[in-house]
């Protein structure tokens, strides 16, 4: 978190809405340990990172879905085995559990 | 009334302790718990003794420096008997700690070098020396504090602040300086003390250290001096970087070739 608050910070004095992504576990090879994080904004601009860049695309995603959707928390998967991770490229063939909501706390 | 939030943020960026607590499965998903050292913790996780059991774990693994998901029963359980066809709450447990502190003894051209990949790491970084001349915030402004004094001072001072994850290097080379910084620091919790100067100066050093009652083998087995990993490094820069590798394979324990435990020249 302390490498993104400059940034959380600036959007939200801009007004802008913001979502937090961060890493809550890793199984076998990850490129970050839990508590990495990233934010997101509702213009999609980006802060941080969980990855070695592998999954910070599909998190832009899945944060502007919850900003535009429901609004509700939730804890995503990347892994080697799942399909949809598989398509945005974890090389490293490890696991990673995100929890991504918005920052309304 | 502040938020989570903007207390989380706070705390953070005056490098003062703070534990996050969140619900990342279970009932009440995104729900939150605040932990500060002294104090009780803020928010909720949906349940008052929930809150109790994980506020108690949540402070352990603060002050541990860990972070990492818990699991428990709805009102906090935690033995597997009692988890037994009940729903589990998983907690996702951040701490925040402040920095490690890397304290530089000698402001050298070295020191530069080392505070500048220090800072890279994340060190909060302190530089000392006894000459004002030399000891400048103007020769140092990557340093997060430069102090005109002798080692022994800010020892005295300050020294209880120093724990495993912190570092003292000394690289004066100057015996007079040398000799206080590093029995300052070994009466410390310091976990890493590096000392620099060729195998001559070293042997030259540790007579004079021996002299100042530095004769524990199990002390003396704490100072890498010379310091640094044998990676045949020149410049400063790369001076710098051997040291802070040697810190990280410290920590981690790996098997690297430190320049104390060979021989020989170090720039061959």
């Amino acid at each position: 978190m302390r490498e993104i608050l400059d940034d959380i910070e600036r959007w939200r004095l801009n007004g802008r809405r913001v979502v937090v992504a961060r890493v809550v576990n890793i199984e076998g090879s990850g490129p970050r340990d839990p508590g990495a994080s990233m934010a997101v904004n509702e213009d999609g601009e980006v802060a941080g990172s969980v990855s070695g860049g592998c999954v910070e695309g599909a998190v832009v995603g899945e944060a502007l879905g919850i900003l535009h959707g429901d609004q509700q928390p939730k804890l995503v998967t990347f892994g080697y085995s799942d399909d949809e991770a598989y398509a945005v490229g974890l090389t490293c063939g490890g696991t990673i559990h995100l929890f991504i909501e918005p920052l309304t706390w | 009334m502040s938020s989570i939030y903007e207390t989380l943020r706070d705390r953070i960026r005056r490098d003062e302790p703070v534990g996050l607590v969140t619900v990342i499965e279970g009932p009440n998903i995104g729900a939150k718990l605040l932990i500060i050292p002294g104090g009780p913790p803020t928010g909720s996780l949906g349940d008052s003794e929930l809150d109790r059991i994980v506020g108690r774990d949540a402070l352990a693994e603060l002050e541990a420096a860990t972070t990492g998901v818990r699991h428990y029963g709805p009102q906090g359980q935690t033995t597997p008997e009692d988890l037994i066809d009940t729903d589990t709450v998983s907690v996702f447990v951040e701490s925040f700690s402040p920095p490690p502190q890397m304290w530089i003894f000698g402001a050298v051209d070295f020191t530069a070098a080392l505070a500048k990949v220090a800072k890279v790491l994340g060190y909060r970084v302190t530089v000392c020396d006894a000459r004002e001349v030399f000891a400048t915030r103007r020769r140092f402004p990557m340093a997060d504090e430069v102090l005109v004094s002798w080692p022994g001072p800010v020892f005295g001072a300050r020294g209880s602040e120093l724990g495993p994850r912190d570092a003292v290097c000394v690289l004066t080379h100057d015996s007079k300086f040398d000799v206080p910084a590093v029995m300052g620091a070994i009466a410390t919790r310091v976990g890493y003390i590096g000392v620099m100067g060729s195998r001559k100066t070293h042997d030259k050093r540790m007579q004079r250290l021996a002299e100042a009652g530095l004769t524990e083998p199990h002390q003396i087995e704490r100072l890498m001096s010379p310091v640094g990993l044998d990676i045949g490094a020149r410049t400063p820069e790369e001076t710098a970087i051997s040291i802070c590798a040697e810190i990280i394979a410290r920590r981690t324990g790996r098997i690297t070739p430190s320049l104390r435990d060979g021989s020989g020249a170090i720039h061959s």
